[in-house]
């Protein structure tokens, strides 16, 4: 047998030690932009400190130091006095591009809701790089956003984080190196969508057992894989040792990997914590249901989405270290969103270690996540909560950062962090609040009243023409 | 508190938490808005009976019951919280409670005569939800489905009265690219069955349907009866973004002699001067800035600045119904784009009553005193209302949600927060 063994390994061994290249990789590359020495700004840095009178210095797309320090002698100054500075707003929750503008029937690509587990679709796939969405979000302060799935399915399939930079392809939008998420969602939607076609799930119970079954294949899945891989490097070991101990079992294991199936890649990878589970769930009776399923299969939620009754279990979502992204008044709209109170965001934020996200969910809202975290922070200081802004300012941009497993890299002016930055006209939670200038990578990518900094997506090239402005 | 107020207060309480009732009323040191377009200025108001008595400097207190000390604050008369279905959605998903629409009738196309306030219902949730947020009426929509016509509406002022509409009857046109799809296949298509259906006016006609060319039932006796009361009495909402669908609507409105208004206006700008010559007021709402569809490809943040700058009577709408307080947002927006402060603060007090025919909103003598005190300043995101007053009467300032709140803001719920019942 150890001639059969030695004339398959040279072919087998390189295929399957090698991690499968990325699929539909990132080719976003910043380009280089000036250094930037921003002066006497007020700034919240994300992580829950605010500086006042300091200045911050970016440079080679990074933040160099916060406070004093070196500057290159090409540096661009500006003046910041009066002018607040915050990180980049994350936005976790959003589907530009998926369901874009204009909203077309032939432009709606975020929900394959065909059937109830879609795990293998992958929300980039539908992204439409022109939705002037994008740029309107820019104007916003947004400089990444993580493009879902919608929830019409049980699971939904991957989510993608872009950074806010214009581009003829989401790849050259793609945060480098930023996990997929997997989109799943609880309650009405996927039995109101599959119910309504007498299919299964017609019920809550009907959903949780879907999710259970569609967990265990991924267990069996991963099981097969795991066995197939071991064999693979038990074969390898007795290769290199010349042993006679590998066994014709796992010589022919080796020559038979497990079938791929792209549905239980991503379900295995959510297992596996390689892909973050985003799960849309109103009521809180289910998201301790979800909890509970999570513990059973060994998985992590990490972010409930709308959680409009998350402040009735602020506590329980602390504990399980699970981020809340949530509206700030969003109510009514359906019978699992009736209880929606507006100091939801600020009770989930009170809880000791709560994870607390202001998402839009709206091309709208995406354009004005500091105006909904101002909401929020205004209801919880009028509920007696202590919240001064530079701790509001964690619900747009560390607590979105760490959600999307980014966080090392950026949701926070820190040194050595990507230098995506925005520079406000004033203090960013209120109404006349508007970006000056907002940096990604440190690039300036946009600018106020300044048409060079102020992309345009294809679609609106040559619109209306004839109109006296 | 003397005694007697205490146990009026007790009864105010007791009797389904209705507004505690003062006879007389004296807010001091206000930062006063009266509702039209001209700066605030400190003033005290007097309130007697439900209607403002006295609006000036000085007022004395010994005229009233109670006063309350502004202590600078801003005060506005309670807000427009736009076009909506509030008392006629409790749950927007929740088909059998919501009464906004008629949808998929056996008989007709056109249905004008379709009047959603037979279904008003002032002890919704959403009604006390959107009045603690400063709101203190709204202008009930038949909503805009895939109908032609959708129905009629009117005011109605967040006061818990079953009936209490004011204004003109409100008819509800859609002539939006939308509608134009779903009605004859195309925007032509619909204004060719508008024009049979308001030519029939003029026309002779005996019983039963008025009908179109293939047999079709366009419009019922009753349908014609309404549009033409509403011709002579009444106000057209049409929902129109396009330009060119804008200037159809005002064309149209001439013919027939409608007193029109327009609704969405994304483009309204584009045709600015021929909205202000016609004297036509145009609703929007300043957050449109993307080409959510081939109507409004020149949606823009300034749109409101615009049309204000060229002289065009200028409303908002936030599109929401359990969301309307985010009205006061959007016109903080506006101003944001440009829009002057105190054009916003007319456009979301007094206007929208004397554009849909509604008593006098503002703060003045003989007025209903429908008042608000704001934390602070009240097209901004930072405030809030501390204190509603409807008629004269302080609002106890609680709804569904605020019970919520009181419920699981305690960090001990004891036996369990099903024992906590505020």
């Amino acid at each position: 047998m150890r001639s059969l063994f030695f004339a398959l390994t040279p072919l087998l061994i390189p295929m399957v030690l090698q991690a499968q290249p990325e699929a539909f990789p990132s080719t976003y590359e910043a380009p280089s932009g000036p250094p930037v020495l921003f002066k006497n700004a007020t700034i919240l840095t994300g992580d829950g400190r605010r500086l006042d009178d300091t200045d911050l210095y970016i440079a080679n797309g990074q933040i160099q130091w916060v406070g004093a320090g070196e500057i290159g002698p090409d540096a661009t100054a500006v003046d910041a006095s009066d002018r607040w500075i915050t990180p980049g707003l994350i936005d976790v929750h959003s589907h530009l591009g998926v369901y874009p503008s204009p909203g077309v029937a032939a432009h709606s690509d975020g929900n394959e809701a065909t059937a109830p587990v879609t795990a293998e679709v992958w929300a980039e796939h539908s992204v439409w790089p022109q939705d002037p969405g994008f740029s309107r979000a820019l104007a916003g302060g947004v400089t990444a956003m993580q493009i879902l799935p919608g929830s019409a399915n049980l699971f939904g399939g991957r989510g993608v984080t872009l950074k806010n930079v214009p581009s003829i392809s989401y790849q050259g939008m793609k945060f480098p190196d930023a996990p997929h998420g997997l989109k799943m969602a609880c309650g009405e939607n996927p039995k109101r969508v599959y119910g309504g076609r007498t299919q299964a799930p017609s019920t809550r119970m009907g959903n949780v057992a879907a999710y259970r079954s569609a967990w265990i294949r991924a267990q069996r899945y991963q099981a097969d894989w795991d066995r197939y891989n071991q064999a693979v490097k038990d074969a390898a070991e007795a290769a290199e040792n010349d042993s006679s101990g590998a066994s014709v079992a796992s010589a022919l294991l080796t020559n038979t990997p497990p079938r791929r199936n792209l549905e239980l890649d991503t379900l295995a990878g959510a297992l596996r914590g390689d892909i973050l589970v985003h799960m849309h769930c109103y009521r809180a009776d289910e998201m301790l249901t979800i909890l509970d399923m999570a513990e059973e299969f060994g998985y992590r939620v990490g972010t409930f989405h709308h959680g409009v009754e998350a402040y009735k279990i602020a506590d329980e979502l602390a504990e399980n270290d699970v981020c809340g992204a949530l509206w700030s008044d969003w109510w009514g709209f359906k019978i699992e969103a009736y209880d929606g109170i507006q100091e939801n965001i600020a009770l989930v934020d009170r809880a000791t270690g709560g994870c607390a996200i202001v998402h839009s969910d709206s091309d709208e809202g995406i354009q004005r996540l500091n105006q909904e975290a101002a909401k929020a922070m205004l209801r919880g200081n009028r509920a007696g909560l202590d919240i001064p802004p530079e701790r509001a300012i964690r619900w747009i941009t560390y607590n979105a950062a760490k959600s999307l497993g980014v966080h090392e890299q950026t949701g926070s002016i820190e040194d050595g962090k990507m230098a995506d930055v925005v520079l406000w006209n004033q203090d960013p939670f209120s109404v006349y609040a508007k970006p000056l200038q907002v940096y990604i990578d440190g690039v300036l990518r946009y600018e106020q009243d300044n048409p060079s900094l102020s992309p345009k997506s294809d679609f609106e090239l040559g619109q209306l023409m004839g109109t006296a402005q | 508190m003397n005694t007697t107020r205490f146990v009026i207060a007790l009864l105010g309480h007791l009797l389904l938490a209705s507004p505690s009732y003062t006879a007389s009323l004296l807010i001091t040191n206000g930062t006063v808005f009266i509702g039209d377009d001209a700066p605030s200025s400190q003033l005290d108001i007097l309130i007697e009976d439900g209607l403002v008595e006295a609006v000036g400097s000085d007022l004395s207190a010994a005229d009233a019951d109670q006063v309350i000390d502004a202590a600078g604050r801003p005060v506005t008369p309670a807000l427009f919280a736009g076009i909506t279905a509030a008392g006629l959605s409790e749950i927007g998903m929740v088909y059998e409670a919501v009464d906004s629409r008629l949808n998929e009738l056996y008989t007709g196309l056109m249905h004008p005569e379709f009047d959603v306030r037979k279904a008003y219902n002032p002890l919704s949730s959403v009604v006390p939800v959107t009045r603690i947020e400063g709101y203190g009426y709204t202008l009930l929509a038949a909503a805009f489905g895939d109908r032609t016509i959708s129905g009629q509406g009117s005011l109605v002022r967040f006061d818990s009265g079953f009936d209490s509409f004011e204004g003109k009857t409100t008819i509800f046109v859609n002539v939006d690219g939308y509608s134009g799809n779903k009605i004859g296949g195309s925007r032509a298509a619909h204004w060719m069955l508008l024009e049979t259906a308001f030519s029939s006016l003029a026309a002779k006609q005996g019983n039963g349907f008025w009908l179109t060319h293939n047999e079709h039932p366009l419009i019922n006796q009753d349908g014609r009866a309404t549009l033409k009361d509403a011709r002579e009495n009444g106000i057209f909402v049409f929902r129109a973004n396009r330009a060119s669908d804008i200037l159809q609507v005002l064309a149209f409105s001439r013919k027939h002699q409608l007193n029109a208004i327009i609704s969405g206006g994304q483009e309204a700008w584009i045709v600015r001067e021929a909205l202000a010559e016609s004297g036509t007021p145009v609703v929007i709402n300043a957050l449109d800035n993307l080409p959510g569809s081939f109507d409004g490809l020149g949606a823009r943040l300034d749109n409101a600045a615009l049309l204000h700058r060229a002289g065009v009577s200028l409303l908002f709408t936030s599109g929401e119904t359990h969301n309307a307080r985010k009205l006061r947002q959007v016109a903080g927006n506006a101003v944001a784009n440009g829009l002057p402060y105190e054009a916003a603060i007319a456009a979301m007090t007094s206007r929208p009553a004397e554009v849909f025919g509604g008593k006098p909103r503002m703060i003045a003598p003989g007025l209903r005193a429908d008042v608000v005190i704001w934390s602070d300043d009240p097209l901004n995101i930072t405030s809030a209302a501390d204190q509603v007053i409807i008629d004269g009467k302080l609002d106890p300032m609680t709804s569904r949600q605020t019970e919520l709140l009181k419920r699981y803001l305690p960090t001990e719920p004891g036996l369990g927060r099903a024992y906590i019942n505020p």
